[in-house]
């Protein structure tokens, strides 16, 4: 197991800033001029291509199957949180809403090596220093907790503390942090389960082979609002140091993370990013923290 | 029959002759030396071709990490044992299973016909499903029955799995086994008073697995390989742990380390077939030669 859950705190901001700071380094004046929409290197020029998964889970998107190929959700509709957030970082960056383009990329590809098909990613994708070695990320546009959820009855359910947790199975989706909350934070007796994708995951936990799932508070709160009946939260984890936070991914070195900096920067000072998360995100407050 | 090499059969343990055997009689040290310079020049060109490619930097780091194989390796080989432990437990099964399966099918006469088709329905249904389909369906929909008594292992439906299809294989293997021997063997058994059964146990069997052992090996390799796929369902073994690593890194060097696990294991075996295969023919063509 790679080690840097650890190192995530103090570090966190530091290499997306840099990389922002390298983009502008003459000054306010030339970054606005590399952000200029014409001239911006893009895949497609005139074009701000976006990138996730698909399906598209809420909340994180929403507005239903619109436009193919898009399943549970449609990113195009603007609909759900990191929806939103990207048509309002591309409209910062001087994009109409026809000048953007969504594009499936599945997680495993969202780091391989070569030409990206993507200008920038909005995935939930953690940031971590180690992965900031091989694409560039963003600033935070949401900083996120991770949430245990089970089957209400369950004797997990009645759980107060991360100790608790220590006897039972649990499990996450591959490439999140959610795992590593498992291996770090609770070292459970039992050998976790890491499932390809949210919905394996959920039907684990429906079926019983795991006691407990371990995800992002928000997908904690859609899992148990609309995915599977009497589940609950058993809790949320108390951020450690500067907490975790997912980053737009861009190539690395790419030019436009410089610019969405600058975006997102403007968003969360006139608490657009706020409005946001609590429009697609607001049931996110009423989790126990876990002891 | 007369043919040069029945005459001069090459010695069964001369690993020279093997690597070399497709060098015309005669060319003896000039043609090693030709095949030695024309793998180095084959070789040399192919790694050029690689390393000189405009993207090979990238891809290097991407996949030939140094200190993200050290640091991935050990895990990933503690987690090995779980691959070890399902292909050691279902090549048990698969290989008792599959020979009753053939013997049923080899069963004679119009009463045995039900037998008969349901081994060659059995057969045909599962080696016609793709083994990563039926490890997902068993291993999320078995559980998901609630029936009491039966298992919620997602370990254990995915080695039922993998021994449903090896065994279809497998029984396939020991068929050809069982045609192969000739029929007078049979006939003279039982001349000589050997029940059917008998004759089938003492005289048939004994020639006919130890002419499929390389093949029986064949497939053992291949379910090596399989057991990586029950990687679907959650359990983390080889494949999943390098998943995870590369996850958590953007980076793919741990599936090089699974890759070359999985050779370290593969490659001896592949050899010990490839040897047992030599010496059989080996063998017929001194007999062939002495009759």
């Amino acid at each position: 197991m790679v080690k840097r859950a650890a190192a995530i705190g103090a570090v966190a901001l530091i290499p997306s800033l840099a990389i922002a700071g390298a983009a502008g380094a003459a000054g306010g004046q030339s970054q606005a001029a590399i952000c200029d929409t014409a001239s911006l290197p893009l895949v497609q020029s005139g074009t701000l291509t976006i990138g996730t998964d698909n399906p598209a889970f809420p909340p994180w998107f929403g507005g239903g199957e619109h436009s193919k190929p898009w399943k549970f959700n449609d990113p195009t509709t603007g609909k759900g949180y990191e929806s939103a957030v990207a048509y309002a970082v591309a409209r910062q960056m001087g994009f109409t809403r026809n000048q953007v383009k969504w594009v499936v990329v599945p997680f495993a590809t969202s780091f391989a090596p070569g030409k990206k098909k993507f200008d920038m990613l909005l995935n939930q994708v953690s940031f971590s220093p180690q992965r900031a070695k091989n694409v560039n990320f963003s600033a935070s546009y949401y900083d996120v907790n991770q949430a245990v959820v089970t089957l209400k009855g369950k004797r997990i359910s009645n759980v107060k503390s991360i100790a608790g947790l220590k006897p039972f199975k649990l499990g996450a989706p591959i490439g999140t942090t959610s795992f590593e909350v498992i291996t770090k934070r609770v070292k459970p007796d039992q050998q976790p389960a890491v499932f390809d994708t949210l919905n394996d995951g959920v039907n684990a936990l429906r079926n019983g082979t795991i006691d407990g799932l371990v995800v992002d508070l928000p997908t904690g709160f859609f899992v148990t609002a609309a995915q599977v009946k009497n589940s609950k939260i058993v809790g949320q984890f108390a951020p450690v140091g500067a907490g975790e936070h997912f980053g737009v991914v861009s190539a690395k070195g790419s030019q436009v993370t410089g610019c969405v900096n600058r975006a997102l920067a403007k968003l969360r000072a006139n608490g657009t990013l706020r409005r946001l998360e609590r429009t697609w995100l607001g049931a996110g407050a009423g989790a126990p923290f876990l002891k | 029959m007369e043919s040069p090499t029945a005459s001069h059969p090459p010695p069964a343990g001369d690993r020279r002759s093997r690597i070399l055997s497709g060098l015309g009689a005669g060319e003896g040290r000039r043609g090693v030396v030709i095949a030695v310079v024309s793998t180095i020049v084959v070789f040399a060109l192919i790694v050029l071709a690689v390393v000189r490619s405009p993207g090979w930097d990238e891809v290097k780091n991407a996949f030939f990490d140094g200190q993200i194989f050290r640091q991935s390796f050990p895990e990933i080989l503690r987690v090995f044992k779980v691959n070890v432990r399902i292909f050691c437990t279902a090549e048990a099964i698969v290989l008792v299973a599959a020979l009753f399966l053939a013997v049923l099918r080899s069963l004679p006469g119009p009463v045995f016909f039900p037998i008969r088709l349901l081994a060659i329905v059995y057969a045909d249904v599962f080696r016609g499903i793709p083994t990563i389909l039926l490890i997902y369906m068993l291993g999320f929909g078995a559980p998901a029955l609630g029936i009491s008594g039966v298992p919620t292992s997602q370990l254990f439906w995915g080695v039922v799995a993998l021994v449903l299809v090896y065994t279809a294989y497998v029984s396939e293997v020991y068929r050809a086994g069982i045609e192969s021997v000739h029929p007078s063997q049979g006939a003279a058994a039982r001349s000589l008073g050997l029940s059917r059964t008998q004759a089938m146990r003492h005289v048939v069997l004994p020639q006919a697995v130890r002419r499929v052992i390389p093949p029986l090996l064949n497939d053992f390799i291949g379910l090596q390989k399989d057991s990586a796929l029950i990687s679907v369902l959650g359990i983390v073994e080889a494949l999943r742990q390098a998943q995870i690593d590369s996850a958590a890194t953007f980076n793919y060097t741990p599936f090089v380390a699974v890759a070359l696990m999985f050779l370290i294991i593969t490659i001896p075996l592949t050899r010990l077939t490839d040897w047992l295969i030599n010496r059989d023919r080996a063998r017929r063509q001194a007999s062939g030669a002495a009759a």
